[in-house]
């Protein structure tokens, strides 16, 4: 053991530790109004990270006493992480324009968010994940908080933080009952020792309290209660950054502790799995018909997606896994292009947020109503859209995995989930025009365009895409 | 010519020619009326070309083989294996001919009648177009569904954008029952996947399922086709979307998206689930007699035009399912020739109210009367079609209705005889709708005022009477195109089928009782 780890694998946390930092330092000592430059500062850091990750090949790299990992499934996570977090910086930023909100701590907070996502996603045990999973908490919770002059956002934020707490608490204290049972909290280790068949109560109660401390971090039900109000209140680029970026890397995680030290107990936690699953399609579906507020109703969405992402984990197979980084991906960008529209949603200048505020906009608007509109049907899965591929994919390992009972139930809930995104279609095109909303910003509207066409050509040449998820799977070893 | 085709992708341009025609109205730039009047035009002669091309492949379509032509295949999503696969037969060769004639009808019959967002509805108009013919030409499953399923999406925008007045509630109906079925069939066909490991319809064709697995793959499949035929008592949605729908919508409803089911029924289910397909047929004609009879007295009760129109199309697809699942030469051919008919005839029935709605604004029967006074043009129209529709002989609907009816009446009289009485309740309520509307005096002040048809309304309903006319007189060039075809179906459906199924030790009807007895 070498007393320097190698740190060329934790190159990119490295740079964007150090960038943040600088930033943050940046940010304090410059007198004028740095917001602006620090924005694309840190979006320069992030964009670097993805290089870095792109450029470096993937073949697996353990450092930090075996505690860091690097293998093609980390990088491809990261790598849509990373591009999640800057899409919704920009996004971030064209609206601080708006609300003249100058506070450089917003990038600088995504930046150290990313960066805790990152070393979740590449922990090798317990504890690196951890302190990476509090790493990003941490600022979660000042980023939801941060408009502290709003009420709505303060009680989001108190609401996120303990919630979160509680969620950081349940994962702990599962982590130290797997650690009292089987003596180890490194990943390898604890694979080692439950493939030697200690497999006990203990260890399973344990791995219980870990799911469920996820299944609050990834809000699938029946841990989402605070998903709709933290959504609702937060500024909307937050919502937008929510509800990507530490889904995608929790849900990562969630994935390596499953396929990696948890594997021989496959039988008891896809069991977990699978009512988290079902309960999560069925209230995403339900849930969001009565919703009136765009955010809220997006909340109930994310709810169903992320089961939908979890029958790709339920059916335990690597085509299981590939399915759920690939929706995870299409996710990313239908999410990201969604809030790009409703960050569109603005009448003279000010943001609104009820679904009636959409009414008719395809007469004044419609280039926002046919962004909205093709990413709401690529939501509802509707060929031949991406939407639908994602869903295809994740039912086709579970039909090949013998689960069409769970492919059946899915494939329903997403005909009672059409239902509220046809709404929206039927707010915009059928109803009469109640306002015009203002020209979106440049940005804005780039990545509403950007994300909204990918899903619409994106049967043109599905290959490469699912190739890249495919690669990732492979590195998890599942199944 | 023969080698400048072989080089071109054919089916790929035809299917795809619509959409580049899209693509070109996305960029018309200029106010509203210039705008919408080069939207037209574009539109018309988007779907005129690919009317023309797809004649290239009617001329070239070689009649004496049941093979697949005009094959293309690219790999498409490789690790699954499933590939961007198109071709026709003798069936679907018809359809895709059916679906390029009726569009650029539609667009000429939206003409006038559409002036709010024009841009937008030629813009769903020719995607609707592409979804339709690239479902007809798909051969692998995976891409037939993406088409399958595509078509709802602009169809829910143009029923609830340029509807009558409950147009949402029925676009929203219409899209939540097919989605619902579609579903199904998508777990259906990733099941079939999974076991045989292709998604090339060819070789799931030949591809040999267990009895049981059968069964459950006929019944997601049903659901699906069920509700597009669609079928008593999944018919629901039809009377509903067609009212509010506007005119154009109306004729490529009922012109082209009823065939999809049973497009679906003699693609997949028929030749890849025989045992299945026989042991359900009972089920299948008990709620297709049930469609003939009942939906025929509903739509006599009828005082909404396209309402009347809408149930009698119901009661025709009862004929074609009848047809399909006799599985003779004859009940096949007639069941498809009774499709192509039908979409050509309720077509031009939606076309004809649509010529008086536009006028007068009104569905209702009883607003008008004496039409054949000031409207004589119009007056012959409508007979013919009514004609038609009632199964005259001369006319196509009577070549469908007996060839069905005397390839069913080999395998079942009883299922012969209670469909045949679809005939007669046919006759019954159109000719009430016809002496209703065109017969009668001529009272009503703004009845008086109506115009007859103009050119523009001419150069629409000639081709379809034409068609109307001389697939009644002289159906041998359509049936001998679907001839071959239909055969090599019929011979390897009843090669394929077990012997439990066929000596009767299997039946639908005594499970039903032994499990109602348990």
């Amino acid at each position: 053991m070498n007393a320097v780890p190698n740190l060329m694998p934790a190159l990119p946390e490295i740079l964007m530790a150090c960038g943040g930092m600088f930033l943050l330092m940046l940010g304090v000592f410059r007198r004028s109004e740095p917001t602006e430059m620090i924005g694309w500062l840190a979006i320069a850091v992030l964009a670097t990270a993805i290089f870095i990750i792109s450029a470096v090949p993937s073949n697996e790299k353990v450092t930090f006493n075996d505690l860091f990992l690097v293998n093609a499934f980390t990088n491809f996570v990261k790598i849509i992480t990373l591009l999640g977090s800057s899409l919704t910086l920009i996004l971030t930023m064209s609206w601080a324009k708006h609300e003249r909100v100058s506070r450089f701590e917003l990038p600088v907070l995504i930046v150290f968010a990313t960066l805790g996502m990152m070393l979740m996603v590449s922990a090798n045990g317990f504890i690196a994940a951890y302190v990476g999973l509090e790493m990003q908490s941490l600022s979660l919770y000042v980023l939801a908080a941060f408009h502290r002059g709003n009420m709505r956002a303060t009680e989001a934020g108190v609401k996120y933080f303990v919630l979160g707490a509680l969620a950081s608490g349940l994962l702990l204290y599962g982590a130290s009952l797997v650690y009292g049972f089987s003596g180890t909290t490194t990943f390898d280790g604890l694979e080692i020792a439950l493939r030697q068949g200690v497999i006990n109560v203990g260890v399973i109660v344990g791995m219980v309290f870990v799911v469920c401390g996820f299944a609050f971090k990834i809000s699938a039900v029946p841990f989402h209660m605070w998903t709709p109000d933290v959504y609702e209140g937060v500024p909307t680029p937050v919502t937008a950054f929510f509800s990507v970026a530490p889904k995608i890397a929790a849900l990562a995680l969630l994935s390596r502790v499953l396929a990696g030290p948890f594997e021989p107990m496959m039988a008891q936690w896809q069991q977990v799995l699978l009512v988290i699953s079902i309960a999560s399609m069925l209230w995403g579906a339900f849930a969001a018909i009565v919703q009136t507020n765009i955010k809220r109703l997006l909340a109930y969405s994310s709810i169903g997606h992320v089961g939908y992402a979890l029958v790709g984990l339920v059916v335990g197979t690597q085509e299981g896994a590939r399915g759920l980084l690939f929706y995870m991906l299409i996710y990313l960008l239908m999410n990201v292009g969604t809030f790009a529209c409703i960050l569109s949603m603005r009448v003279k200048g000010r943001y609104v947020e009820d679904i009636s505020n959409l009414s008719g906009i395809a007469k004044n608007n419609p280039a926002i109503a046919l962004a909205l509109a093709v990413l709401m049907f690529s939501m509802a899965g509707l060929p031949p859209l991406a939407g639908f591929f994602g869903k295809f994919y994740i039912f086709v390992a579970a039909v090949n995995a013998d689960m069409v009972p769970l492919a059946v139930i899915g494939v329903l809930s997403s005909v009672v989930a059409a239902y509220y995104y046809l709404r929206i279609v039927k707010l915009m095109y059928f109803d009469e025009p109640a306002q015009i909303f203002d020209r979106p910003d440049f940005s804005t509207g780039l990545i509403m365009a950007v994300c909204s066409l990918l899903m619409l050509i994106y049967f043109v040449v599905p290959a490469p895409l699912i190739g890249g998820a495919e690669t990732a799977a492979a590195a998890l070893s599942l199944g | 010519m023969i080698g400048f085709l072989d080089s071109l992708p054919i089916l790929t341009v035809v299917t795809f020619l619509p959409m580049v025609g899209a693509l070109f109205i996305v960029f018309i730039r200029g106010d509203d009326a210039v705008v919408a009047q080069q939207a037209r035009q574009v539109a018309l002669l988007a779907t005129a070309f690919t009317f023309l091309l797809s004649l290239v492949v009617w001329v070239n379509f070689d009649r004496t083989t049941a093979d697949f032509q005009f094959r293309e295949r690219i790999d498409w999503l490789p690790d699954y294996n499933i590939g961007y696969s198109m071709g026709v037969d003798g069936i679907s060769v018809l359809f895709v001919m059916l679906s390029t004639l009726l569009m650029p009808i539609c667009i000429l019959a939206s003409w006038e009648a559409i002036t709010k967002m024009v841009r937008e509805y030629m813009i769903a108009f020719l995607f609707l177009e592409t979804m339709i013919l690239g479902m007809f030409c798909a051969l692998d499953m995976v891409l037939f569904y993406a088409f399958f399923e595509g078509v709802l999406i602009p169809m829910f925008i143009i029923i609830g954008v340029w509807g009558g007045e409950r147009r949402v509630y029925s676009a929203f109906k219409f899209f939540l029952f097919t989605l619902t079925g579609s579903v199904l069939l998508l777990i259906s066909m990733l099941s079939m996947y999974f076991i045989v490991g292709t998604t090339d319809i060819p070789s799931l064709m030949s591809a040999d399922f267990s009895f049981q697995m059968q069964l459950w793959l006929w019944l997601g499949m049903f659901a699906s086709f069920a509700v597009k035929v669609p079928m008593w008592p999944l018919h629901t949605w039809l009377p509903d979307a067609h009212v509010e729908a506007p005119t154009a919508g109306s004729v490529i409803l009922a012109g082209v998206l009823l065939k999809m089911g049973a497009y679906g029924f003699l693609r997949f289910s028929i030749p890849m689930l025989p045992d299945a397909s026989l042991y359900f047929t009972p089920l299948v004609w008990g709620l297709s007699v049930i469609a003939v009879i009942y939906t025929s007295l509903v739509a006599l009760a009828q005082k909404d035009m396209k309402k009347l129109i809408a149930y009698s199309s119901v009661a025709h697809m009862g004929f074609v399912t009848v047809g399909i699942f006799a599985a003779t030469q004859q009940a096949v051919e007639g069941a498809l020739f009774q499709m192509l008919s039908h979409g050509l005839v309720s077509s031009a029935l939606f076309l004809c109210v649509g010529v008086v709605y536009d006028q007068l604004h009104t569905r209702s029967m009883e607003r008008y009367g004496g039409l054949a006074n000031n409207m004589p043009k119009y007056a012959f129209t409508f007979m013919v079609f009514m004609l038609a529709s009632v199964g005259l002989p001369g006319t196509s609907g009577f070549v469908g209705e007996f060839l069905v009816l005397t390839g069913v009446f080999k395998v079942s009289t009883g299922v012969a005889l209670l469909t045949a009485t679809g005939v007669i309740l046919g006759a019954t309520y159109m000719l009430h709708l016809y002496r209703r509307v065109i017969y009668g005096d001529l009272t009503k002040d703004d009845v008086k005022a109506m115009i007859d048809l103009r050119p523009r309304e001419i150069a629409i309903f000639v081709p379809l009477i034409l068609g109307v006319m001389w697939m009644g007189l002289y159906p041998a060039p359509v049936l001998g195109v679907m001839e071959v075809s239909v055969a090599n179906l019929i011979a390897n459906y009843q090669q394929a089928i077990s012997e439990e199924l066929i000596n009767g030790s299997i039946r639908l009807t005594d499970d039903l009782v032994r499990l109602v007895l348990r």
